[in-house]
């Protein structure tokens, strides 16, 4: 690729103002060595990338073309793997090359801005690891699941083609970028970038769809809990188990972290098993059954709680835990599937992939699939965490390539296996599980005759499936068990009793998958609570200063109280919606995650364009307008779609319409109270659908904007501003990747006969 | 037999090291090294302050996780 002139450029940024020290050997690679290695295709290496090829296409070939009765599981994995690679290898050095130009001999923030605290140099794979641990939650694992309603096919495709194309690259991107920037937050980049109305926007549509996620979150804990006499007691008690490991680490053994969160493991585990004996005792079963909105409510009364009190005492200890089962279930999880290998008997393109009408959620295929499956493919939230934290930890410009986009291929490969696990399970029995109450009629006897009634091929259920599978899993009922999170704990108990503890152990598996998607959530809803309380202090301290006080207690609490009632809100809309919570509000949740990416996308549009790289803007510009497409299009379905099922409008006028008539059901609303919830909670989704659309198109309008003056900018010779912090000189050298190249070693080498006390210099503070 | 011993628990010792890098088990470790590379007069934080003023800190600038 010699001689394009954009290569010329390289690092011409950073050239001749940045001189390093010359008593230390260079903090990089140098860029021809660098070029060489790239360019030399050893026998090996052309063989290597051949075979990976080669299994990629063979595997794709079984999932996409054959049309056997069954296909392997593993062949999801093979797909799945060799495009990672490829698109690793090859596409992520495009933009490496061409977009981010990365330059070694810069000090990256953790290295200029280093404090022992905050800004601290991370050794690359361990920032892997902790960078993975805070984008992947329960999102890449329940979104795949309720996709799996239009086959496996779609849903895969998106997974892997919009891991490469879309989410990799923001995530990279936005990491890149904050990283130059100290480290700065996507609100704040936003604000540089687009100026006041783009900015303010951004911060609206951030706030807002945080709002949404964090409540779609707790509705799927709440649907996985509600009626489970086992569930509500094993993760209520995760809450003592954190508030003993917060004390643990504050008073009696600071800082022993690993020992705390063994000891949490165990009690977690203790918890899970004591849940069963629990369950099956008259008395535990009494206390511990409650209904949806019993949940709801103490799950609004625990946020609130919990937003409040120190961080050391519930959030900090209840993270370690979340981490440590992060990483041990997806170990766990890849390994069961690899070794088990089940047979998948879903078909490729189910009935419904054609239709509008499904029944786990309403909508067609495009655009509807794309915005089911948000995280593992293109997920917005993951801009908030590549901007801010993980920037200030890296070590080294190169390795954001590695930590950016690797650490969000392996996200996708989370939600393929969830997606693996929810479809290694009978169809009926998904159907059966999915399909909100009101439509399988609550009882094994109705749900059966229910999905046999859809005329699925090959899918004949009997009452008897699902009784013998609910008392498998230890609990009272599977049917109407919507939310995504009860098909994958069913989904890998299936897997795992195969692997580990046969039968008897289906009821341990179960309940561990639901306990730990419990924790993700848990943490997922108490940090957004207080990032969004910090946002909205922050916000109305612009007219209130005192609000920005954030030790001013009732300022705090009251912020605090405001975004607990706003997602507590949508919460008990979604449980107690007549129309089936998840099945209306998870393509809201989708399309919110997802013009966040829009968002963080427009950004990176703008920011690309002021560096002069017009060439390649593309590479930003093709994940925007598919986001914006599918996100716009979306949401005018969802606004204007005469079809009652997809449109919000369209359902409210026709339930509205029925109140006029003085009918006493209609639909599936069985009351006139009923009735009246579904024309109340259509008009408040509608119209926060119109709000988030509202507001993107702002943002992703300004960030437009500002791209076509930088090009004038560009042509008319007239200088452009750069938000960047100044270049500073590196003193440190690591390797970029996984494994170090032949010439970063060399380098390494150098790097470890230098004393120690001669690397950094000494700094005056 | 004692050879392939210690290397399994050097694995486990790794495996261990890596874990607890990823959790943060290390971070008065690496704020002690900081302050010794960066040459500050005043005397270190000790265990017990360092890990207090970190959680407070993640109290006053809280941080997002995500779905």
């Amino acid at each position: 690729m010699a001689g394009i002139p954009d290569q010329r450029n390289y690092g011409s940024r950073a050239e001749g103002g940045l001189a390093t020290d010359p008593d230390l050997p260079p903090p990089a690679v140098d860029q021809a060595t660098l070029e060489a290695e790239d360019r030399k295709w050893t026998p090996g290496k052309i063989a290597l990338w051949a075979a990976i090829a080669l299994l990629g296409g063979v595997a794709w070939f079984m999932l996409a073309v054959v049309r056997g009765e069954t296909v392997n599981a593993i062949w999801f994995v093979f797909a799945s793997v060799c495009t990672y690679l490829i698109g690793y290898r090859f596409y992520s050095k495009v933009i490496e090359r061409y977009i981010t130009k990365p330059d070694d001999r810069r000090a990256t923030p953790a290295e200029y801005k280093a404090d022992g605290k905050d800004y601290v140099r991370t050794d690359r794979n361990v920032l892997f690891g902790h960078h993975f641990a805070a984008i992947a939650g329960a999102g890449p694992l329940v979104g795949p699941v309720i996709a799996a309603q239009m086959g496996y096919l779609p849903g895969t495709i998106w997974i892997i083609v919009g891991v490469v194309f879309a989410g990799a690259v923001q995530d990279y991107l936005v990491m890149f970028f904050s990283m130059r920037r100290g480290g700065r937050s996507l609100g704040q980049m936003a604000r540089e970038e687009l100026g006041v109305i783009g900015g303010t926007a951004a911060l609206i549509a951030t706030l807002l769809i945080m709002v949404i996620i964090v409540a779609i979150l707790a509705l799927v804990v709440v649907n996985a809990l509600g009626e489970s006499p086992w569930g509500v007691f094993s993760v209520g008690m995760t809450i003592p188990i954190a508030l003993f490991m917060g004390v643990y680490l504050r008073y009696l053994r600071p800082g022993k972290v690993m020992e705390v969160s063994i000891i949490g493991f165990v009690l977690l585990m203790a918890a899970i098993i004591g849940g069963g004996m629990v369950a099956h005792t008259e008395w535990g079963a009494a206390v511990f059954h409650l209904d949806k909105v019993t949940i709801a409510w103490g799950l609004i009364i625990y946020g609130f709680i919990a937003a409040i009190l120190p961080v050391w005492l519930l959030l900090a200890p209840r993270d370690y835990l979340s981490t440590f089962m992060k990483i041990g279930v997806i170990v766990m999880l890849a390994l069961a599937i690899v070794v088990v290998r089940p047979e998948i008997t879903v078909p490729a393109f189910s009935e419904f992939a054609g239709r509008e009408n499904g029944p786990v959620f309403s909508g067609a295929l495009f655009p509807f699939l794309f915005v089911t499956i948000a995280c593992g493919a293109l997920s917005g939230f993951h801009a908030l965490i590549s901007s801010g934290t993980t920037p200030k930890l890296v070590e080294k410009e190169r390795q954001t390539r590695y930590i950016g986009y690797g650490g969000m291929l392996m996200e996708s490969f989370v939600a393929i296996m969830a997606l693996v696990a929810a479809i290694s399970i009978d169809r009926g029995l998904y159907f059966a599980m999915n399909a909100p109450a009101a439509l399988t009629g609550g009882t094994v006897e109705t749900a059966a005759a229910w999905v046999n009634s859809l005329g699925l091929s090959g899918v004949n259920i009997t009452p008897g499936l699902l009784s013998e599978t609910a008392a498998n899993v230890g609990e009272q009922s599977i049917v109407s068990r919507t939310g995504g999170a009860p098909t994958l704990a069913v989904g890998l108990a299936h897997i795992m009793h195969q692997f580990v503890g046969g039968t008897a152990m289906m009821a341990f598996w179960y309940h561990f998958a639901i306990m730990f998607e419990a924790l993700f959530i848990l943490t997922a809803v108490d940090a957004g609570t207080r990032v969004a309380r910090f946002m909205l202090q922050d916000s109305v301290g612009n007219f209130v200063p005192k609000f920005k006080e954030a030790s001013w207690r009732p300022g705090a609490w009251l912020c605090t109280a405001v975004m607990v009632a706003a997602w507590g809100a949508v919460l008990l809309m979604g449980v107690t919606d007549p129309l089936g919570g998840i099945n209306t509000l998870f393509p809201l949740f989708g399309i919110a995650n997802q013009l966040l990416a829009a968002i963080a996308l427009a950004v990176c549009l703008a920011i690309v364009a002021k560096r002069g790289t017009f060439k390649y803007l593309w590479i930003v510009a093709l994940p925007l307008a598919f986001a914006a497409v599918v996100t716009i299009t979306a949401s005018y379905q969802k606004i204007f779609s005469p079809v009652p099922a997809v449109g919000y409008f369209a359902n409210n006028a026709a339930f509205s319409k029925a109140l006029a008539d003085g009918k006493t059901e209609f639909g599936t609303a069985k009351t006139v109270a009923a009735m009246e919830a579904v024309v109340r909670n259509t008009a408040i989704q509608g119209w926060l659908s119109v709000i988030f659309v509202v507001l993107s198109i702002i943002v992703i309008a300004t960030a437009v904007l500002a791209t076509v003056k930088a090009f004038r900018d560009r042509a008319s010779g007239a200088a452009t501003t750069d938000n960047e912090d100044p270049a500073v000189p590196s003193r440190v050298f690591a390797p970029a990747g996984l494994v170090p190249t032949a010439a970063e070693r060399a380098l390494g080498a150098e790097w470890d006969k230098v004393p120690a006390d001669a690397r950094l210099e000494r700094g005056g503070h | 037999m004692s050879a392939g011993i210690t290397a399994v628990t050097n694995g486990f010792r790794g495996f261990a090291r890596y874990l607890g890098g990823v959790m943060g088990a290390d971070a008065y470790a690496k704020y002690l090294e900081h302050h010794k590379a960066s040459g500050h007069q005043e005397p270190p934080l000790g265990e017990r302050e360092f890990w207090r003023d970190r959680t407070d800190r993640q109290d006053r600038n809280p941080q997002g996780r995500c779905c």
